[in-house]
């Protein structure tokens, strides 16, 4: 029996193979952290041991701090998020229809796009406090623009005709973002919605380095200045796990909201 | 003074028709339509078109790529705007798109996010009809167009000639007065093509709508119309206005008869001669 090629580009291959390359890939890493870590080339202050972070995770873990500061966290994540979606989509799916939305908004947009979300913390400490609305609108300030411009685009890219369809079915003029324009783009939402949740996680220690006494970001800060190395991995890991989690979500949102599209 | 304005009363039905064919009220008016895309300067699509279709009639249009068939069609729909002229459906001037003129596209235009027959069942939901009454019309052009099985699949599951046979019956869910059908078989191989084609034909022989059939395919053309529109080269005008007098109800063995043979010589004679023209 001839065997088939893993190499077909865009082939399907088993899924005992997904599972495999993914898990041989951790393991090949954690093993190589066990090995350099315990050989002791590197000093014990730059890379913990695996039984030191672990020995980290259930002291903060035991102790509930770990909970307080990843719920934290998430709540500044979350929040940031939800309210950036929530204007973004509406916005986006107007400036993707409307060439005057567009227009007016895009010069700004693609302007404030590409500062970086860092440069703008010193600006919202002056302006909004240490709270954690300074916190949220880092993250609102990462995410929104980007969201804007993505959600334009698919709106955008639905098919003229399937507007033109509509129309000669009687759907108005008014009607068209709502009943069409919408429900076309929803999976390309979709996507953009779960990309731009991976970049909000990614804002979060922006958001928490200076300025905040609680979350991740904060206990990272506290760490290095207490050299405890083990308890940044800490939270870099679980930063990655809840990354992996939301991401896994939107996943399944994804299919349940719009099982049309692949 | 060079259009061409034919308006032919319809002759009366021969022995062989059952069916009642084309009234005499005028469905349709395209009145000297001119189209320029992209300004003065830019290409004039549409030159001075002209024609009527009456009530009930099956018009093909066909015409060398590029001529303006789709463009008038959309005309018609009233999704793009004439640059002169008029066109009016049932004596009302056409200004905007609406639900009295249906429309078939080339491409697939089914809701993807519906199924089947929710999207048969969008056109009568727009008009506010209870779910009710618009189940029992999706169903029934459902069935007419034999997709009964299919009502609660996404357009995704469905092969090319299951979606325009969807598309077919959204339209005249609708119950349009006019449907304009832009190729509709074009991207479908020549064996769907044609079981298509004799489904069409049956499906026109219940409702008898108001036709306008854009088609590149002088068979099909013949076989499904009264009448067919030959236009010219772009920019696009009415050359020639022919009638099918082939009796109905029609079949494919009908393209092997001595008047079909001779119509579809005719009318490639005329699209050759614009070809030629053109190289
Ligand atoms: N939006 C547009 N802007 C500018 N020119 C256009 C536009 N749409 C069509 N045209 C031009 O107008 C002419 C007529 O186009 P149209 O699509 O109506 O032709 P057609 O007869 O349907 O062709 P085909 O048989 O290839 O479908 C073509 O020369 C085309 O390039
Ligand atoms: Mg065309």
């Amino acid at each position: 029996m001839k065997k088939k090629s893993l190499f077909i580009p865009f082939g399907d291959i088993p899924g005992r193979i997904v599972i495999g390359a993914g898990v041989t890939v951790w393991v090949a890493l954690l093993a190589a952290w066990v090995l350099v870590s315990n050989a002791g080339v590197v000093p014990k202050m730059f890379l913990p041991t695996p039984q030191a972070v672990i020995g980290a995770a259930q002291e903060l873990g035991g102790d509930g701090r770990l909970l307080t500061h990843t719920l934290a966290s998430a709540q500044v994540v979350l929040l940031g998020f939800f309210i950036s979606s929530a204007i973004a989509v509406p916005v986006g799916l107007w400036m993707g229809t409307y060439k005057v939305v567009q227009a007016a908004l895009e010069p700004v947009v693609n302007f404030v796009r590409y500062l970086p979300v860092s440069s703008f913390v010193p600006l919202f400490i002056l302006w909004i406090g240490i709270g954690i609305e300074q916190r949220v609108a880092v993250i609102f300030f990462g995410t929104f623009f980007q969201q804007l411009v993505m959600i334009a685009d698919s709106a955008r890219s639905v098919h003229p005709d399937l507007i033109n369809a509509s129309y000669t079915l009687g759907t108005k003029r008014s009607e068209v973002v709502w009943h069409v324009i919408f429900p076309a783009a929803l999976p390309g939402i979709m996507d953009t919605l779960r990309v731009t949740m991976g970049w909000a996680w990614t804002y979060l220690v922006v958001a928490e380095l200076v300025a905040a006494s609680s979350g991740l970001g904060y206990i990272s800060m506290k760490a290095m200045r207490g050299f405890q190395v083990e308890i940044i991995f800490l939270a870099i890991a679980t930063i990655g796990l809840l990354g992996l989690i939301t991401d896994q979500a939107f996943r399944h949102l994804r299919t349940r909201v719009a099982p049309w599209a692949r | 003074m060079g259009t061409v304005k034919q308006f032919r009363p319809v002759p009366e039905p021969g022995a062989a028709d059952a069916a009642p064919r084309s009234g005499t009220a005028t469905s349709l008016s395209v009145r000297s339509v001119d189209l320029q895309y992209g300004g003065p300067q830019g290409t004039l699509a549409l030159d001075r078109v002209s024609f009527e279709v009456p009530e009930n009639q099956f018009c093909v249009l066909v015409g060398p790529s590029g001529c303006g068939k789709s463009s008038l069609l959309y005309l018609i729909a009233g999704l793009h705007e004439v640059t002169n002229g008029t066109i009016a459906v049932n004596g009302k001037q056409v200004d905007e798109p609406g639900r009295d003129r249906g429309m078939v596209f080339q491409s697939y235009t089914l809701f993807p996010w519906l199924t089947v027959r929710e999207n048969v069942e969008y056109g009568p939901k727009r008009q506010g009809m209870d779910a009710a009454t618009r189940r029992a019309i999706a169903d029934r052009f459902l069935a007419e167009v034999g997709l009964t099985q299919f009502a609660d699949h996404h357009p995704s599951q469905l092969s090319g000639g299951m979606k325009q046979r969807v598309a077919i019956a959204r339209a005249l869910a609708n119950d349009p007065d006019v449907l304009l059908m832009d190729e509709p078989f074009g991207a479908l191989d020549s064996q769907t093509r044609g079981v298509m084609q004799k489904l069409l034909l049956r499906v026109w022989e219940h409702s008898h709508k108001t036709v306008l059939f854009v088609t590149h395919d002088i068979d099909e053309a013949i076989l499904l119309g009264d009448r067919v529109l030959v236009m010219t080269a772009r920019p696009g005008r009415i050359k020639a206005d022919l009638l099918v007098d082939i009796p109905r109800p029609r079949s494919m063995d009908m393209v092997l008869e001595p008047e079909f043979i001779a119509l579809k010589r005719k009318i490639i004679g005329l699209l050759h001669d614009e070809i030629d023209e053109e190289h």
